[in-house]
Formats: C-alpha cells, structure tokens, sequence
C-alpha cells in the first residue's frame, strides 16, 4: 500500500510551503503514520457501509420569513480591507 | 472561597455568606497567586467578569435566581465569545476578536455566569498534553513538571488549582475526559448533537463536543442544564427531548449493569490504573451495580480510524485560513497563492501541518478510497461495536488513559506515541456516545491521579450522571486536592 508519499505534491493541495527541514521531518512523519494506519487492511470491510454522521441527519427547514441578521462588521476582523471589501494581493 | 463547588458557592451566595464580586475577585487572587506555576490561562476577561458579577450581586439584592448567578467559570480559548480573543492557542488566530458570542456562550450569560478568561490548549484543539500551545505549555498542577493533558489542559488544570469554579473544555478524541483524568477532576464529553457547536472553532465537526469541566459530577449535572439543547444555528445539534440532569443525581444504581470491556484491560495499561480501575469497579458492585464482560473487538482500529477521519476533516476546516477573512496574514508575498502558502506556513504550528498534511494526503485523489473511504467503514464497526454492547449493559466501565499524567516533553516528538495515549477515548467520539471520567485513585509511584471513564448510549448522559455522582458520595477521590 504505502508506495513513496508525494509531498511537494500534498503540500501544494494543502497549500502550505514547507522548508526543506519541515519537509524531510513530514515526510518521515507522514510514511511513519500510513504505515501504522496500513492496519485497517487486516479488517475486510467490503459488506460494510461507510460512517460519515453518527445520528441520523436530515435537513433542517424553517419558515421562509425575513428576520435580523447579527450586526456584525465581519471586515474589521480581515487583515487588510478596503471600500468595504477584502483586500488581497494581485491575483494576475 | 475559590475551593468552593459550583452548588456550594451557590448555596453560599443565596445566604448571602459573600457576594459575587468577592467570589470573583477571590477567584482572580488565587489565580494572581498559582498562575505562574501553572499557567493554565492564555487571557483574562476580568473587566466583563467583574461587571457580571456586579450585576449578578443586583439581581442577588433583587430576589432573583439563575442557575449560575454569580458563577466563575473559565472557557477554552477555542469558544467564541463576543469582542474578545480567541486565539485557539494559535499564531494564526493571535490576534482575532470573536465577532459574536457561542451558543454556549450565550447560555451562560443567561444563566447568570461570570466569565473568567480563556484556558490554554493544543493548538486548534491538536495535542494530547497542551505542550502545542503557541502561547505557553500549562503544567499540572499536581506536579508542575508533567502535563496536564490535553487539548483541553488549560480548563482541566484551572479547575484542579481552583484557579474557577468550572470550566468548559471540548472533545473530540479525548479531550475534555484525558485531562480530566490527568488533573484529578471531572470530564464530560455529552452525545455529538446534545450541546450546539456554533462558535467553537472547527477541528473535527463529526467528533467536535463541547462539555463541562467540574469538581464534581454534580456540578456537571447542572452546567448541562445551561449548555445542552437544540440550537437552531447549528443544524447538526439534536432536536431531542432535554432532561432535567439534575434529576439523576438521586437515582438508584440497584440492578443497573454495567459492562467491562475485556480490551480496555491488556498489554498497555499501567498495573496501578488497572488496580484502581477494578477498585472502582468493586465500588460500584457494592452500590448494587450487576458486572458483565462484554467486548468492543475493534478497539486496537480506533486509533487508526480517528487519524484519518479526524484529520480529513481538519484539512477541510482548516482551509479557511488562508490571510484573506481574519488571523494572521504573511506581511511578504507577491501574489495571492504566494501569500496563502506563506500565510499558513508562518501561522500554522508542527503538530497542526503534520495533520493538515495527513489529512490532505487519506482525500487526495488516488488514496481516498484506500484511507478515507476505509476508515468510515470501520468506523462503522466500532459503532455496531457499541451497539452490541449496550444490549448487554447500561453502562460500559473503562479506564479512560492507559497512563497518568507523563513528563513535559517526554512524548512531544514521538507523535504516535502521543496519539496512542488516547485510545481508551477515541472511540466514544467515533461512535457519538457520551463518556465521562472521574477520579478513582492516586498513584503511589508518581502521586498523579488515576480516572475512570464511564460510556453509555446516545443522549443517556443521565445514566453517566447517576452512577458518577453515587460514586462520588461513595468515596473521597474527588475530593483530593494538588499540593500547591
């Protein structure tokens, strides 16, 4: 199962830089915890429906009224807004 | 005053013995006197404290009552409350003030709460012994130099060193029921769905709890009381029916079975956790409790499963921080992906990249069905594992750490190490049963409190409560108090 990890490959899907020392340390780390987690293969599982919610979920409705919303000014928390939207760096 | 339980304290404010401005203010000179040995708070809210106070004292004067008037009680910094820090013992969140209150937080207020600051934890709720704060580690203070367990190791330590009357912790793999273990204090972690999640920080959100930290199983019953019940802001929170916890206080235990899981006890346990734990057990026996064996047969899988599920789920949650809405952002970046990457590079601890990165890795394309998809399944094993045991008994009776609490820095760089001294309390999360841990016993190698942990079935936290707090007028290991 545990072919070699990618990860230059996770890290950008994660979108985190890593040094060369942080990468070499995941990669041990990341081999290291597949290798432990390889053990569910012992457990034939091929019958068994997936978990994704322990109780049953249904959506949850209610009545299509207008109400308040919180008077919350979520910008002053942004690190850098402006005109009363987010402000990042050039995208192009 | 500050060694006051929540109900004692209560009792004395009604009397008027003292008020609650020097209830509070006591609080803030024990926690000026032991902080810098324990260090179990990242901030202090003593302004809005002495305010709460000052106006539970009014309603005090007025005749009024709630259940917490004039109550100290601390919060994990990971629990929004409005205009205040949360921090989530992180970089990334240093500097970011919670723009509403937590349904908790909410409720608390409402029942006449003071609240007294924010406790340390593992960064974004990732650790088993606080030592992933990006502030500071938080000792134990039975002995300052191990740890207090984690994530939730700040609220576990504050209520053992009286430091509040109660704390809120959350759970999702432990995390309220293994430092309460490690502190001498107790822990519970209520059914997913019982208490509303809207204002917790996300680490896990199908294992995420929150839940109360107290010195008595019956101050638990009551800080319930406040915090469990629908909330229609979180739509995973249950619409079921909310008992009166305080109720179970005086139920018999005659007749009720409880069950031993015969995997909870091999290779792996300490002798003395093993020893104390039986103890217990006999304890319950003579209060008229029926013992049966049972067995959770993939008990050993636990550790596997919760990595890969919990993980997935917080590289999901953990996406949104990327410098754009709030936290920290890198000051050198040229372009937006440029500044995402540094961002999160810069903000982000070890311990919390090791598990974005494994949680990216079990759903990337390729792997998904080998680990994700695999570990759902089993997940779906350990639940059918619980349900089977529940036709046999009321409640299943464990040992809730294998271990007392260990040395700072003895675990911190062997990672699955660390993860494996939660396996006696991953499961409940990844089954949505509620556990409890309360102390049992003192260890008489290294002086560090033992604890057991109770499980039952969904939405029965009554039963937890009944047989926890019989237990509790039954011994005195609750009782005990660190030396400090």
């Amino acid at each position: 199962m545990s072919d070699k990890i990618d990860i230059q490959k996770i890290a950008k899907l994660a979108r985190l830089k890593l040094t060369e020392i942080e990468s070499d340390k995941l990669d041990g780390y990341l081999q290291q915890v597949v290798d432990y987690i390889d053990q569910l293969n012992q457990l034939d599982t091929s019958n068994v429906q997936p978990t994704s919610h322990v109780l049953p979920v249904h959506n949850v409705f209610r009545d299509d009224k207008g109400s308040k919303s919180k008077n919350v000014d979520y910008l002053t928390g942004a690190p850098s807004n402006n005109k009363g939207h987010y402000e990042v760096p050039k995208i192009i | 005053m500050h060694r006051k339980t929540i109900l004692q304290a209560k009792e004395d404010l009604l009397q008027k013995k003292y008020s609650a401005v020097e209830l509070t203010k006591a609080i803030y000179q024990r926690i000026e006197s032991v902080e810098p040995k324990v260090q179990a708070y990242v901030h202090l809210t003593q302004d809005i404290a002495l305010n709460q106070a000052q106006e539970a004292d009014q309603k005090l004067a007025a005749g009024q009552d709630a259940p917490l008037l004039g109550i100290p009680i601390a919060l994990k910094d990971l629990i929004c409350m409005q205009d205040t820090r949360t921090t989530c013992s992180s970089k990334m969140l240093d500097q970011f003030i919670a723009p509403y209150d937590a349904t908790v937080v909410s409720r608390l207020k409402k029942a006449g709460a003071v609240i007294l600051g924010k406790t340390n934890m593992d960064e974004f709720a990732m650790g088993s012994s606080t030592e992933n704060s990006w502030h500071h580690p938080t000792m134990n203070p039975w002995d300052l130099s191990r740890v207090p367990g984690g994530s939730s190791g700040g609220s576990a330590a504050a209520v053992a060193a009286q430091e509040c009357l109660a704390a809120l912790g959350s759970d999702t793999g432990g995390s309220i029921r293994q430092p309460a273990n490690f502190c001498g204090v107790t822990g519970l972690k209520p059914t997913y769905g019982r208490v509303s999640r809207f204002g917790l920080v996300a680490f896990a959100s199908s294992l995420d709890q929150i839940g109360p930290m107290t010195k008595t199983v019956a101050d638990s019953a009551l800080l319930m009381n406040v915090i469990a019940g629908n909330d229609p802001q979180d739509s995973t929170s249950a619409d079921v029916e909310l008992p009166n916890f305080i109720n179970s206080l005086e139920r018999n235990l005659s007749g009720l079975k409880m069950g031993i899981p015969k995997e909870y006890f091999t290779s792996g346990i300490d002798p003395e956790v093993e020893a104390s734990v039986q103890e217990a057990i006999k304890t319950l026996e003579s209060l008229g409790m029926k013992k049966v064996e049972i067995s959770l047969p993939h008990l050993q899988y636990s550790v596997a499963t919760y990595y890969i599920i919990a993980c997935a789920e917080a590289s999901a949650n953990l996406s949104r921080y990327d410098g754009v809405r709030y936290g920290y952002r890198s000051k050198n970046s040229d372009n937006l992906l440029e500044m995402y990457m540094n961002t999160r590079q810069e903000g982000f601890g070890e311990e919390v990249k090791r598990r974005i990165m494994l949680g990216t890795f079990v759903l990337s394309s390729g792997y998904y069905d080998a680990y994700y998809l695999k570990g759902q399944k089993v997940r779906t094993l350990i639940k059918q594992d619980f349900e089977n045991a529940f036709e046999q008994c009321d409640v299943i009776i464990a040992p809730n750490s294998p271990i007392t609490a260990f040395k700072l820095g003895e675990r911190v760089n062997d990672p699955i190490k660390m993860y494996l001294s939660d396996i006696y309390t991953i499961s409940a999360n990844l089954a949505g049963i509620p556990g409890i841990s309360i102390p049992c016993g003192i260890s008489k190698t290294n002086e560090m409190p033992i604890g057991i942990q109770l499980m039952s079935k969904h939405f029965d936290e009554e039963s937890l409560i009944a047989v926890g707090h019989q237990f509790q007028l039954n011994t005195e290991h609750h009782l005990k108090q660190p030396p400090l």
